[in-house]
């Protein structure tokens, strides 16, 4: 897990908690720092406290126990409105019996701005999101796309440190999403803001973000960049979450240095790299992307292989995605570059598969 | 911009929104229809019966011709031919039985008169049987029936008939249809003029509504009196001369027989020495048309006088007061219903579920009790023997002697009413919170907005077509409300509705409840529109 007691940390949890019902908490010990300028998303199933951590930093909910610190301040006794903290929420909550250019004031005048400000930053920000023309229309009038838009500008036209922002992009398609995506990172990182941003989209999370803290049951999974996350999943949890991926489960028969050798409950033994296991006899299940899986393999000689039955072999243009029985798993997924020489399998053919030991993670069972 | 066909696109467009209208409306027409009529008629009825004035000139229809050439300002009363005709009409009148009904009528505008018209109408008998009496000492004929049948009847006279038929049917509102099996003789139209109306007259009756035969009955008094006036006509004594039809002879005799003198004035000054003071007949006079503003008048406290609209006396000036009274505690109660309303609004859209339900039933449970019991409930708190008097005396806010009137005032009626109607405020209210996010009010702090702030900013502004929902309703309904003040209100904190079910109801003055109604109805659609120029009607919003 990624160092928790960052002293250049910007936004700071330190073993928060929160309950709703006395009975139940929904998150449990939350360790989380953040530095200036970071682009960090969660990213987690569906109830597992995203929101939740959210609220709790925007003041909206109290936690239950620990401490939040934003600058070094603990702010859990600091009304959500002195905390300077920009929000985007997940269904914009534009204020609909005003203005675009009134709800982009609005900020601006419980801070006591003088109007002629008022109206340059107002204007700034919504030619910052393209919606200079807008400005008079209402919300109500405006497509989903547009709206989130203005709920961005809206945000940011106070010029806070820190923006969170609720699973923004929900409601929108894909296209547009992307787009958007794109255009958010590009926004943050030219301001230098700070952003906290939920979603549980993991494409979302992997191509906008500086890092990523994978939520599950009220916890942090893994916190790191995007491709460590990937490549190399500190859990079965976040191997599964994160991106596509097979596994076998299977008792650690032997671990030396970074190899181990996993007997598979069917029987077989391969190599894995350990990764989340305790000692020899542990149960375990090694996870394997797809991508690093290679049919009638050209390894070492004292690299382990496994027969496998093709069930499915599937056309999709750049790659070819071929569907497995392996030792006793069915779902066993391959993907191989479409290249001229690459043969093509049917369904019912036996094989040989194989892994370069270090693409094969051993984890927690 | 054309559409695809060339024609101009808001053309295109504008007819095929058309047929979509029309099929919807054809798939409510039923409904609407009835609606429209359930609806629609009784308002127009009041409207039209807060103008409606034909009980005059439909009782006395003779008698409102002749007072036609008649001068109130002269200060003469009126001449010999109007007592005469009003003898005929009020004699009609008073075998329908109608004549009382006028009375009433005219009394609102000039007190005394019911009792005049109906004393009067009793004695109508006696002044005609001082004719009949002298006709028949004269030929005994003229008590026979079929002897005078034989005289009247013959051929011609159908469109008499007809005039005097539609007068019985203004008279009374019955169709009167049916075949009398008697048409005057048109000589006897041209010679006796004034007897051939009271003969058609009373055989018209005689048939239609009592189911005689016209030829086997005596006529009434009034053809005897009739007969007499035409034979006071010098033109007449020489025409008798001349005259070769039926019962000439008889005719012949009483014309040269010394009659009694038809002196109507005279008898109706004995009747009720009223008659014959001019103000009587101005009033006539001033009501004698079909249509009138009288009720509209006397429910802004004017009268209608010969010389144009004129305030009421002080002692009988009411209405403007009471509508003024309506109109002033009832916006009171709206604000009180605001003022109360909304926090209970806002808590029955914000807490949870459960609380919320149980809340909810309270602010419904009196629906549950009728209004009645709740309004005497009101009166056990309210006295000064009452509860909350008791209460305070007890805790000893106040003095024993000094103890507070809370009832039969206006401060009764408004604590009951606000009571009662708040349900009205807090339902559109709720319904209205509810649809308010409440990631609005989080959105406004998270910009920097104290509560306060944005409870100002945001909150409130969405929750104002709640609040202008629940107020029209809670006034339209206040100001037409009058159980409630009837029983708490006293007499100060009485609603001009109760002066509108005390017409409707007891004094059994419609014309003028339909005009206070009337007023009512447009004081609403004023405010209405005022509101609408305020706030804007598409500000209002039930949920
Ligand atoms: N106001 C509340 N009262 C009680 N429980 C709540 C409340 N809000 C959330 N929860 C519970 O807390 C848990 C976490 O909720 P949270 O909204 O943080 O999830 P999330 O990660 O944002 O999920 P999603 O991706 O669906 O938005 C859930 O089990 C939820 O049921
Ligand atoms: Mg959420």
């Amino acid at each position: 897990m990624a160092d928790t007691q960052r002293d250049d940390a910007f936004v700071e949890f330190e073993r928060v908690q929160k309950s709703y019902d006395g009975e139940i908490l929904v998150v449990k010990d939350l360790n989380l720092a953040l530095p200036k300028g970071e682009f960090l998303t969660m990213l987690g199933p569906s109830g597992s406290g995203k929101t939740t951590c959210l609220m709790m930093l925007a003041g909206f909910e109290t936690a239950t126990h620990g401490d939040i610190r934003l600058n070094g301040e603990s702010i859990n006794n600091i009304p959500p409105h002195k905390r300077g903290i920009g929000m985007v929420f997940q269904n914009y909550a534009l204020f609909p019996h005003m203005t675009i250019a009134e709800n982009l004031s609005f900020p601006l005048e419980v801070r006591k701005i003088s109007k002629s400000d008022r109206e340059a930053k107002v204007k700034r920000a919504l030619d910052m999101v393209e919606m200079g023309d807008f400005g008079g229309r209402r919300p109500a009038q405006l497509s989903g796309g547009q709206q989130q838009r203005v709920a961005l500008a809206r945000a940011l036209v106070f010029e806070p440190e820190l923006v969170l922002m609720d699973e923004p992009l929900g409601a929108l398609d894909k296209q547009l999403r992307e787009k958007m995506q794109f255009e958010i990172t590009d926004l943050a990182h030219n301001l230098g803001i700070t952003t906290v941003y939920v979603t549980h989209d993991q494409t979302e999370a992997l191509t906008m973000s500086d890092r990523v803290a994978v939520f599950d049951d009220g916890r942090i999974q893994q916190l790191a960049p995007p491709d460590e996350l990937y490549e190399q999943p500190q859990n079965s949890f976040v191997a599964q979450f994160i991106g596509e991926n097979n596994t076998l489960v299977g008792v650690v028969t032997k671990i030396k240095g970074d190899t181990c050798e996993v007997k598979l409950d069917s029987g077989e033994i391969i190599d894995a790299k350990p990764v989340n296991v305790g000692a020899v006899g542990d149960r375990t299940t090694v996870s394997i992307r797809p991508e690093r899986v290679e049919i009638d393999p050209e390894l070492g000689p004292d690299a382990h292989t496994l027969s496998a039955e093709v069930l499915e072999f599937i056309y999709m243009g750049d790659t070819f995605r071929t569907r497995l029985r392996v030792a006793g798993n069915s779902d066993f997924i391959v993907k191989t570059r479409n290249r001229a020489d690459q043969r093509r399998y049917a369904r019912g053919d036996t094989v040989k598969i194989g892994w370069l030991p270090q693409d094969c993670r051993a984890l927690d069972a | 911009m054309l559409a695809a066909d060339g024609t101009p696109l808001k053309a295109s467009l504008g007819r095929a929104l058309r047929r979509q209208k029309i099929r919807a409306l054809a798939l409510i027409a039923p409904l609407l229809l009835f609606v429209l009529l359930t609806f629609v008629v009784p308002i127009v009825s009041m409207l039209f019966r807060s103008v409606e004035n034909q009980i005059v000139s439909g009782t006395l229809p003779g008698t409102v011709v002749a007072l036609e050439s008649w001068d109130a300002e002269s200060g003469n009363i009126p001449s010999e031919d109007v007592f005469q005709n009003l003898f005929f009409d009020m004699f009609n009148a008073a075998e329908a039985k109608e004549h009382t009904k006028l009375g009433t009528r005219l009394n609102y505008e000039n007190t005394g008169l019911a009792s005049m018209f109906r004393t009067s109408g009793r004695s109508l008998d006696d002044v005609g049987e001082v004719f009949q009496d002298a006709i028949e000492d004269v030929d005994d004929q003229f008590e026979d029936g079929a002897f005078w049948f034989a005289m009247m009847n013959g051929a011609g006279g159908e469109d008499l008939l007809r005039e005097r038929r539609e007068r019985w049917v203004d008279l009374t509102g019955d169709d009167m249809r049916g075949d009398v099996g008697f048409v005057p003789s048109a000589e006897i139209v041209e010679l006796l003029p004034t007897t051939a109306a009271a003969y058609t007259d009373w055989a018209i009756w005689t048939v239609i509504e009592d189911e005689e035969v016209v030829a086997e009955e005596d006529p009434w008094e009034a053809v005897y009196a009739a007969l007499v006036v035409d034979l006071e006509n010098p033109a007449t004594g020489t025409a008798i001369a001349a005259y070769e039809g039926e019962g000439a002879q008889a005719l012949q005799a009483i014309a040269a027989a010394e009659m009694p003198k038809a002196d109507f004035t005279a008898a109706f000054a004995d009747l009720d020495e009223d008659w014959v003071k001019t103000d009587v007949w101005t009033t006539i006079e001033v009501y004698s048309s079909a249509y009138t503003t009288g009720y509209f008048l006397n429910s802004v406290d004017r009268e209608l006088t010969p010389d144009g609209v004129d305030l009421r006396p002080d002692n009988e000036r009411l209405y403007i007061k009471l509508f003024g009274r309506t109109m002033w505690m009832s916006m009171i109660i709206t604000l009180s219903c605001i003022i109360l309303g909304y926090p209970v609004a806002w808590l029955l859209a914000n807490l949870p579920m459960k609380s919320a339900n149980v809340l909810m039933i309270l602010v419904l449970l009196p629906f549950w009790t009728s209004l009645l019991v709740r309004t005497s409930a009101w009166k056990v708190l309210l006295q000064q023997q009452g509860v909350i008097n008791e209460l305070l005396v007890w805790l000893g806010f106040v003095d024993d002697a000094n103890r507070l009137i809370l009832m039969n005032n206006s401060t009764g009626t408004i604590i009951a009413m606000t009571h009662i109607l708040l349900p009205f405020m807090i339902l559109p209210l709720y319904s209205v919170m509810k649809t308010i996010n409440p990631t609005y009010l989080r959105a406004a702090k998270s910009l920097g907005a104290t509560n306060v702030t944005a409870f100002r900013r945001v909150y409130f502004p969405q929750s104002v077509p709640g609040i202008g929902a629940g107020s029209i309703l809670v006034f339209i309904l206040a100001i037409g409300y009058y159980i409630t003040p009837e029983i708490v209100g006293g007499t100060d904190g009485v609603f001009i509705s109760n002066r509108i079910a005390y017409h409707i109801s007891r004094s059994l003055n419609w014309g003028l409840a339909a005009a206070l109604g009337t007023i009512l109805l447009v004081l609403v659609l004023a405010l209405y529109w005022v509101y609408d120029q305020i706030v804007g009607i598409d500000n209002v919003k039930l949920g």
